[in-house]
């Protein structure tokens, strides 16, 4: 008969194996990119126009775009997620329809990236004629990050105590006052971390704006919602497999600074939620 | 007043409570209404087992079978190797690793949701490419293993992050009664822990699966982009995802490649809601 503990210990270290080879591939490409990504960052590089058909010059563009596009993202999405988020933590019964609220988001987080996109652009380019532009992407941008918000905002709002809401009712504070003054103070950290992964998802995206907003190269910023713009991520796409010859080092440094972007936010996010908890009153 | 406006206060909650529902609606009314008129032109089995895709030819064919045998092959490949690479570590992660290690291969897996996909396909591109047409000696390594072996990595949070939430919420009292009978760690996981999480680690898994077949920009960027069937898993191929990314900007408005690029998107739409409410099942099952 086989010794149980040598079984055991060969069992561990397969199952450590495979966490090593996630982690370990993590780790390096994050490296990679940081190592062959700084020599190309420079003030020319972050604040320039790409020049001579983006093998040189900056992606000064590229990250207004995207800065905006985020914005816009969340402009539209934070009211929504946080309204839809106090419907189902205040006053949603466990009924029939709040189980089909439930199901929505979990479909609308599973829908294909690609497919925001062609809804983006039948909906908000063709049906309402915004043509591709700032307003379509960011309303697409938008609606893709709705369940992160939502579903972020529901957990910080339902780890508000009960007692809380109970004390200020029993005050004569009504029940939206008490949401009001009581329950969103109390689980707004957590609700700004859910935003601010929603605004990192949405930085890193790129199928939902191919067709609603992405330009191809578009030296001039845009001047209203209804432009075109440039965004890294799909400048990134652009100069990787559309435009040949592109320097590596401008490649390295585009990703660098995606990436920088994306996992600061992400950070920003950790942070917080780590500072939430360990600051909790109850 | 004060009831008044309380009381436009609470509908505009309850608006807001439905845009979901209105949201998922209104995606595939969309589709629909796009995406349906290709069949003025094909019949839907046609459109579905037609072997060839040329869509600017004339007349065009519109046979998606390529697409959606690319698209499974790649998919297949990724859960060959992230299912049980994601699965030993979410065990690993709830079950064995010392408090402290535990909260860095979390934050690293954390780390790996957060990286934008055409990031790791522009990864995939200058590491992983080369080296599959290097190991297999092969004309290019724009293959769907290539794509496999990257789509695997993202679907890899996903899976391990569920998969641990399930390890996790299986009751404490189990694993003690199994220890207590003498049995050891490694026996508790996989006689108990493991067949009593077992429909929340399969849920992870079809969520994890989910996240490869919508996958997009790596895809298209490491696939190679052939409309062809492939025959091994070292050929080019061309998934759904891909198709619509790679075409709709050059399809027309209102041309028949624009409406099957949508009615591509119907599918995948259908596939991808098949399993987010299966999944979403097997997750209520273990909280019930």
């Amino acid at each position: 008969m086989r010794n149980p503990q040598k079984s055991q210990n060969i069992a561990f270290f397969f199952l450590f194996l495979a966490t090593l080879l996630i982690v370990v591939p993590v780790g390096l490409i994050v490296v990679i990119i940081i190592q062959k990504g700084i020599p190309a960052i420079n003030w020319q590089f972050l604040t320039d126009v790409p020049r001579q058909g983006m093998r040189s010059g900056g992606i000064f563009p590229a990250i207004v775009g995207t800065i905006y596009l985020v914005l816009g993202a969340v402009i539209f999405a934070l009211p929504i997620g946080l309204l839809s988020a106090i419907y189902l933590s205040e006053y949603s019964k466990d009924n029939f329809l709040t189980r089909m609220i439930k199901l929505a988001i979990v479909n609308l987080a599973g829908v294909p990236s690609v497919v925001y996109g062609l809804f983006g652009l039948a909906l908000f380019v063709v049906f309402f004629k915004f043509g591709a532009s700032i307003l379509s992407g960011s309303l697409t941008l938008g609606i893709m990050i709705l369940p992160i918000i939502i579903t972020a905002s529901r957990e910080a709002l339902e780890s508000v105590p009960y007692s809380f809401r109970e004390v200020s009712l029993s005050l004569g504070a009504s029940k939206w006052e008490t949401i009001r003054h009581i329950v969103l103070p109390n689980a707004i950290s957590g609700i700004l971390t859910g935003t601010i992964l929603g605004l990192g998802r949405a930085a890193g995206e790129t199928a939902p704006i191919l067709f609603t907003v992405a330009a191809f190269y578009l030296p001039q910023l845009p001047r209203s919602v209804f432009d075109q713009a440039m965004a890294l991520p799909y400048h990134l796409y652009v100069i990787s497999t559309q435009v040949p010859n592109v320097d590596e080092k401008i490649r390295y440094g585009t990703v660098l600074v995606l990436l920088t972007l994306v996992l600061f936010m992400n950070l920003v996010a950790i942070i917080m939620r780590y500072r939430f908890r360990k600051k909790k009153k109850w | 007043m004060r009831k008044f406006k309380e009381f436009i206060i609470e509908k505009l909650i309850l608006i807001c409570g439905l845009a979901s529902i209105l949201f998922v609606a209104l995606i595939f009314l969309f589709l629909l209404r796009e995406g349906l008129a290709v069949f003025k032109t094909v019949v839907p089995s046609e459109f579905l087992f037609g072997k060839s895709w040329y869509p600017i030819s004339e007349p065009a064919q519109l046979g998606i079978l390529p697409l959606i045998i690319g698209s499974l092959l790649v998919t297949l490949g990724a859960a060959v190797i992230s299912i049980p690479i994601g699965v030993a570590s979410a065990v690993y992660i709830s079950e064995i690793a010392p408090l402290k290690i535990k909260e860095i291969l979390k934050a690293g897996i954390e780390l790996l949701a957060a990286i934008p996909s055409v990031v790791l396909g522009f990864i995939g591109m200058v590491t992983l490419v080369p080296w599959v047409r290097n190991i297999f000696h092969l004309p290019t390594g724009l293959t769907a293993l290539s794509g496999s072996i990257m789509l695997a990595f993202m679907a890899m949070p996903t899976i391990v992050s569920i998969a641990e939430d399930a390890v996790y919420s299986v009751p404490k009292s189990y694993k003690e009664g199994a220890l207590a009978l003498g049995a050891t760690h490694w026996q508790t996981i996989y006689r108990i822990i493991l067949p009593a999480g077992s429909s929340g680690i399969l849920a992870a898994i079809m969520l994890g699966i989910g996240r490869v077949i919508g996958e997009t920009m790596a895809v298209m960027m490491i696939t190679g982009n052939a409309a062809i069937i492939p025959h091994t898993i070292l050929q080019p191929v061309r998934t759904l995802t891909a198709t619509i990314a790679a075409e709709m900007g050059e399809a027309v408005v209102g041309s028949e490649h624009y409406f099957a690029l949508f009615a591509i998107g119907i599918v995948l739409f259908v596939i991808s809601f098949a399993i987010n409410v299966t999944a979403d099942l097997f997750l209520h099952k273990r909280s019930s």
